[in-house]
């Protein structure tokens, strides 16, 4: 069985499929026991390559190499608890695994072994070991629709998503639906464009379906640009195929023959899978000329992106793939009409494409079902800053963001109190920590002044300054800013000084009114969505932390104890031990005081680097 | 990592012009492989002279100004020679509120540079960067294919000591990770 699976050729048939399917399944997985690896960024970071070269000596030191199956998978999410070993087909959880904890582990594997204990995941609050994924408090509050093979599958293995029912989608679509009917199910599922806009994908769809031309493009938009947010990486790394076959489902409802995946090219690993998934696919029939025998033909090309943000935006991005500069242009007309090579050309985002099959298998009413009356579906986040649990999440839209921060996310390191929520990337905006039971959906963010975007979730506690934040994002966007439009290249400049000027400590009050015009200049006549949503940060944290901008302005003082022209060391001598070891990082030499001696700094020569705050003990380094 | 070499004159400068055109004659003359042919030719030799420059736009029949624009215009492009080791300082949101500015500055105090760009010696060049995706180990820095977590100033330094003696050991081991 397991020679059949691996010898498939060209698929002819949707039948043809099914018994391919049939054969992997009773060849694999779950059969016999396997180890499953993250090898997404995050966990390749802290160094799951090497746990899995330890395992796989062990496997072999043992001789069941041959018995237990070793396998590296996607991203599952839980980014701070890595490396992540899961093994099946218990499904028993394993975090923070190390190279030296690869023995114990191969010797735990089999019917009626013990488990590691001390690798179980421990609960912060009870302290009791957890033995499965799906009751870790942080997995148990999500609903992983997109996310929910990430951590079974290899990415690079066809036959592992045909296991998980992969391609079942495309061969119902391909065995008794009109391209209409795609569109229509597509519609109802109420499914918005979750690269930010929110745009309804149907609707998208039939626009370009309309539109009478001999050629039309798809593509999906992998251009994943926003600082903090890494979901559509961790989707093509874990699961390619799923993304791809929402396209091919995408190019026989809308009749397309080619299609372009833009990817950041910042993204190699990513990279490399939807490579391997694309070749898998062509040569098994399901990309190329009559997919599954049908008359349906699709060839997916990959392009990748040459690190420029503006290029999220649709008009660059279609700028970029005909070799380009990134410019926006004016739209209407919009790509579903004109797009690439002047062309109907349909894009949507990574997450999208991925949930069209996911509709095609549940139904659109049960995808509607999820969600809140104008946000349908689920929604991937990555949850990172001061949190506890660093990691991608994926929620039911409407979830309120105390629930995110505090039952998923595990709160803020050292129980310190929440400040505010960043949400949207850095054409969002700051939501305070007053409307923490705000529910998550593309309306109440707008209304909270900001914006769904495409999921990044930046958790900041009292020590983030949010003038320095919207600094941050000025610095960002005026790095970034294409150039074209005068009001976004100039006015994000202007804006960025005056706010370096109040975080130096330069600023006046008349300082914020300027601010506030200034935003309304670069949103009301810049082309594209960067210089439109440009102001947010800036318009969002004055909203509702301008008593943080007046501190700055009036008091000369930053009440967060970040901007370093506003802050003072000092070391105070009641717990200064005279150890030393500030005056020994100090490069500045402003730390007096020989060892064992009470320390001082000399506040004329610090430079204000915070390295003694770093390496302090017994906590005398203060600052004011 | 040849890297190093290959702004220097003669042998290897020649090897430059040579892979260039060997791309070149892969690359189909037509437009849209502009920004492709830039990526291979900035893999291969981590920098894009001026030369290449040159040759792109006869190759694919565009005026100079018009590479140039897109070679200015994405930041994956280099116009300048870069040193032994790329060093990428995430500057991200998540490494932010987190304290990688003053990382940055701790590894350009000890590289004695001013801001961002290559020693002296072409040892190591320091880029910032806009998320490499590793929020949980936030404040993050890339060295070459490696990548560091959980930085803090105190480690940096001991961080560049490893790639300096990797160097000295064996100077083919450092393009590895630590």
């Amino acid at each position: 069985m397991r020679q059949a699976c691996l010898t498939m050729g060209k698929l002819r048939s949707v039948e043809e499929l099914e018994a391919w399917r049939a054969a992997c399944t009773q060849a694999g997985y779950p059969a016999r026991p396997c180890l499953s690896v993250c090898a997404g960024s995050g966990c390749t970071a802290s160094g799951a390559r090497d746990v899995l070269r330890a395992l796989q000596r062990n496997l072999q030191r043992r001789g069941l190499e041959n018995i237990v199956e070793l396998k590296s998978t996607g991203c599952h999410g839980f980014c701070e608890r890595g490396p992540l070993v899961v093994v099946w087909p218990e499904g028993i959880f394993y975090n923070r695994v190390t190279p030296g904890d690869a023995s114990e582990l191969a010797a735990s594997v089999g019917d009626g072994r013990r488990p590691v204990e001390r690798l179980l995941y421990q609960d912060p609050v009870s302290g009791a070991r957890i033995l499965h994924e799906e009751d870790v408090p942080f997995y148990r509050r999500q609903q992983r629709v997109l996310l929910a093979n990430n951590g079974k599958i290899d990415p690079r293995s066809i036959e592992d998503y045909l296991r998980v029912g992969g391609y079942t989608a495309l061969g119902r679509v391909l065995s008794g639906f009109t391209p209409e009917q795609v569109i229509e199910w597509v519609k109802r599922s109420g499914l918005r464009g979750r690269g930010g806009a929110g745009f309804p994908t149907g609707v998208k769809w039939e626009v370009c379906r309309a539109r009478r031309a001999p050629t039309k493009y798809l593509i999906c938009n992998a251009d994943e640009g926003d600082p903090g947010a890494f979901m559509d990486r961790s989707l093509l790394e874990g699961n390619p195929h799923s993304m791809l076959e929402g396209m091919i489902i995408g190019a026989y409802a809308l009749e397309v023959k080619e299609a372009f995946v833009y990817v950041r090219a910042e993204y190699p690993l990513a990279v490399d899978h939807l490579r391997a998934a694309i070749a898998r696919a062509e040569e098994h029939g399901l990309l190329g000329e009559n997919i599954l025998g049908s008359a349906l033909s699709l060839r997916v090309q990959l392009v990748q992106g040459a690190g420029a943000f503006v290029c999220g935006e649709e008009t660059a991005l279609i700028a970029s793939i005909e070799g380009r500069v990134g410019e926006p242009h004016q739209r209407p007309p919009y790509p579903a009409e004109k797009g690439l090579w002047g062309r109907p050309t349909v894009i949507n985002n990574v997450k999208t494409w991925a949930s069209v099959p996911v509709i095609i298998n549940r139904g659109p009413d049960w995808y509607a079902s999820i969600g809140t009356e104008r946000s349908k579906g689920t929604m991937v986040f990555s949850l990172v800053g001061k949190i506890n649990n660093t990691a991608l999440v994926e929620v039911p839209m409407g979830i309120t963001l105390r629930e995110m921060i505090y039952d998923i996310g595990g709160g803020i390191p050292e129980g310190r109190p929440l400040k505010a929520v960043q949400i949207g990337g850095p054409s969002g905006g700051c939501v305070p920590a007053s409307l923490i039971d705000l529910p998550v959906d593309y309306e109440e963010l707008t209304q909270a002044g900001s914006m769904m975007g495409s999921g990044g979730m930046i958790v900041m506690d009292d020590s983030s300054c949010m003038v320095d934040i919207a600094k941050y994002f000025l610095a960002f966007l005026s790095d970034e800013s294409c150039g074209k439009c005068f009001s976004c290249r100039k006015g994000l400049q202007r804006m960025l000084e005056v706010v370096t000027h109040i975080c130096e400590g330069r600023g006046s009050e008349q300082d914020l009114e300027l601010l506030e015009d200034l935003s309304w200049l670069v949103r009301e006549t810049s082309l594209c969505g960067l210089g439109q949503t440009a102001p947010n940060p800036v318009l969002s944290t004055l909203r509702y932390f301008r008593d943080e901008y007046l501190a700055h302005v009036r008091d000369r003082r930053c009440p967060a104890r970040v901007c370093r022209e506003l802050i003072t060391y000092r070391i105070e001598p009641t717990r200064c031990d005279g150890c030393h070891a500030c005056a020994r990082v100090c490069t500045a030499e402003a730390i007096l005081g020989a060892k064992d001696e009470l320390h001082t700094i000399n506040n004329a020569r610090c430079t204000k680097c915070g390295a003694c705050l770093e390496v302090c003990q017994p906590k005398a380094v203060l600052v004011d | 990592m040849e890297s190093g070499q290959v702004q220097r004159k003669g042998p290897q400068a020649m090897v430059g012009t040579m892979k260039v055109e060997e791309l070149l004659r892969a690359c189909p003359p037509s437009a849209e492989n502009l920004i492709p042919v830039l990526q291979q030719i900035q893999e291969e030799l981590h920098y894009l002279p001026e030369e290449a420059l040159r040759g792109v736009a006869r190759h694919l029949r565009l005026l100079l100004t018009e590479v140039f624009h897109v070679a200015t215009f994405y930041n994956c492009f280099s116009l300048e020679p870069v040193g032994r080791h790329v060093v990428q300082v995430c500057l991200g949101t998540a490494c932010h509120v987190r304290g990688a500015p003053r990382v940055l500055d701790r590894l350009l105090r000890e590289l004695k540079l001013p801001g961002p760009g290559t020693t002296d010696d072409f040892d190591f060049t320091v880029r910032t960067v806009r998320c490499v995706g590793c929020c949980s180990l936030a404040p993050v820095v890339r060295v070459d294919a490696g990548t560091h977590g959980r930085l803090t100033q105190t480690r940096v330094r001991g961080l560049l000591n490893r790639y300096r003696r990797a160097e000295e050991a064996e100077p083919a081991a450092c393009a590895r990770p630590a």
